[in-house]
């Protein structure tokens, strides 16, 4: 046993995810990233139980730990009810604290998801914010979300939304009282530092590729992990 | 003896569910993309069935998406759901009752850890207490709020002025459900039915009369995958499982998707669209595409309730096609208009997929 699969042992999701494996495959044959990526939890469960580190560094620096979607599909079927996708958050756990997910292309992608989603909670209170869900991010959405977002005072209480309106309701806001009890429990819990960890690794791979880190969407670095996608590295071969 | 037995698994997939005084959570998803999806729950428990449901203004995501794309640490959440159970005692209450299947399988996740490792607990405990000055309970009783309508499927339809039945043909419509990952594939026992034989859904869709068609991918996840979303780079997984979904229920023709989860009721729409205007197809004969609405969206629309107001203008694919097999009157002149009834324009029309207006 090792430094880092000592770190992975002593998540409590690493512990549940995995009680021995018997390489049956049936996660692998389930699994939704498995059918579009290069990817099978079958292999993750067989590698973390080597224990070995090198190995489990070599997972941390990967794009492979990144493929799962978390649906965890995996944990419903297992005959030995392991759960790869626990072991996957473990990893990605394990990933963020050493600073080795900037190492892969689908790691570095964490400084978006951070500026997209925990800024977005510790501003806000919620994870999605209606103001957010704009086409230029999200063009899927259609002409009719346009058309909402274009009349939103003039609509949404048409359909009982308290659109950043005081009380209860949808889409209300939060209370700045709440939003400061939130921000002390990620000052107390970590989530800052977390935060920060994801803030700090990404500067310094921002600039060893020439780019600039910028702030919130503002980056060249954001432009670069949101829509960078090598194909042929990671489709199912 | 073969039916005891399949009565005894049957019963392992049964949960507990309060009858009265719910704490409300609502879900980011849901309230930002079907906010009418929800004001709907609230009617169908308040008014038509006279439930005592409370909402406090002061809670806050459950920081579920954030985790499930690790932006947001274990020990975090962990106490961001602690601080949501302190406000549902102070409130005096013990029903939690989330609006989301991420949530719920969040707060089923982080009850269990807690139930293994008490010392995630203590330490949760400790950082709410020094962050927040509260103390925290478990609940008494936790349930999606389709479990809820599931609960009372019965004395909803019996109130319900329409049936899932073609008005014409008088044979009952074909409906799909997708419960959700979350929902039950972490804990089965937890969902009605589990994941192997979901019935959250299907009791509610035999409640109001039609017929549910158990198609191949049926339980195959719509694709959100959280990160393989949010970031435009990895969507190609989230559309091709959607994708996946779609063709498998196709043969089927149904009539109309049931959903569980937000995520799933957003993708299930989106993604149809975006397949119409990427390949120039949609999963019906008709060119219109497969209805989509979640569970309380239904339950309103058997009841009688106004379609627009229920904001199902906000789905991307019509669901008039639905209304005019059940016989539904709508007016298409108020489906763009504001709550002040005034006149708004109209979405400009896909080029693909049909859009009434």
């Amino acid at each position: 046993m090792g430094q880092l699969f000592d770190k992975l042992n002593s998540d409590v999701r690493f512990v549940e995810g995995i009680k021995g494996c018997i390489n049956c495959g049936t996660c692998t044959a389930i699994c939704p990233a498995a059918e579009v990526y290069d990817y099978q939890p079958r292999t993750i469960a067989h590698l973390v139980q080597t224990r070995d580190d090198s190995i489990i560094e070599n997972l941390l620096k990967s794009d492979t730990i990144w493929y799962c979607g978390e649906c965890m599909s995996c944990k419903t079927r297992c005959p030995r009810n392991n759960a790869p996708g626990l072991i996957i958050q473990a990893l990605r756990t394990l990933s963020i604290e050493t600073g080795l997910f900037v190492e892969s292309e689908k790691g570095r992608q964490q400084l978006a998801l951070k500026r997209m989603l925990s800024d977005t909670i510790i501003e806000t209170g919620y994870c999605v914010h209606f103001d957010h869900t704009t086409l230029d991010m999200f063009p899927e959405q259609g002409p009719m979300w346009q058309w909402v977002h274009n009349n939103k005072e003039a609509f949404l209480p048409k359909v009982g939304a308290n659109y950043k309106g005081e009380g209860p309701g949808a889409m209300r806001a939060i209370p700045q009282s709440d939003i400061d009890e939130l921000r002390n429990i990620f000052e107390v819990s970590g989530g800052f530092k977390w935060m920060e960890t994801i803030e700090e690794h990404s500067a310094k791979k921002a600039q060893e590729m020439g780019l600039d880190i910028g702030e919130g969407k503002a980056s060249e670095y954001f432009a670069n992990i949101y829509t960078s996608n090598n194909q042929a590295k990671h489709s199912r071969k | 003896m073969k039916l005891e037995g399949k009565r005894k698994i049957w019963n392992e997939y049964q949960k507990d569910i309060a009858d009265d005084k719910y704490f409300y959570v609502r879900s980011c998803i849901r309230q930002a993309v079907f906010p009418g999806s929800e004001n709907t729950y609230l009617r169908i428990m308040r008014d038509v069935l006279k439930k005592d449901v409370h909402e406090s203004a002061h809670h806050t995501t459950c920081t579920g998406i954030g985790y499930h794309t690790e932006v947001v640490p274990f020990e975090t959440i962990q106490t961001v759901v602690a601080r949501n159970f302190a406000l549902m005692r102070e409130a005096g209450y013990e029903n939690y009752t989330p609006s989301c299947v991420t949530s719920f399988g969040i707060y089923t996740e982080i009850l269990d850890t807690w139930h293994h490792f008490p010392e995630e607990k203590k330490r949760t405990a400790e950082y709410l207490k020094k962050a927040t000055q509260r103390d925290f309970q478990e609940p008494g009783n936790m349930a999606h709020t389709s479990d809820i309508i599931y609960k009372f499927r019965h004395q909803i339809a019996e109130k319900a002025k329409y049936k899932l039945v073609n008005r014409i043909t008088g044979l009952p419509l074909k409906v799909v459900d997708h419960i959700g990952c979350h929902y039950a594939k972490m804990f089965p026992e937890k969902g009605i039915g589990g994941a192997e034989h979901p019935h959250v859904l299907a009791g509610l869709i035999e409640a109001f009369g039609g017929e549910v068609i158990d198609y191949p991918e049926r339980r195959h996840c719509c694709g959100f995958g959280f990160r393989q979303y949010f970031i435009k780079a990895n969507r190609g997984y989230s559309i091709a499982a959607s994708k996946k979904k779609f063709e498998s229920m196709e043969p089927y023709q149904p009539d109309l998707i049931l959903t569980n989860c937000p995520g799933c009721n957003y993708f299930m729409d989106r993604w149809q669209y975006a397949l119409a205007e990427m390949e120039g197809k949609t999963y019906d004969t008709q060119g219109n595409g497969i209805p989509v609405l979640a569970y309380e969206e239904l339950a309103g629309l058997m009841l009688g309730f106004d379609p627009w107001e229920m904001g199902l203008q906000m789905h991307q694919v019509g669901i008039e096609t639905l209304m005019d097999k059940i016989g539904i009157p709508y007016n298409l002149s108020e489906k763009y208009k504001g709550a002040k009834g005034e006149d708004l324009g109209v979405p400009e029309s896909p080029r693909n997929i049909k859009f009434y207006k």
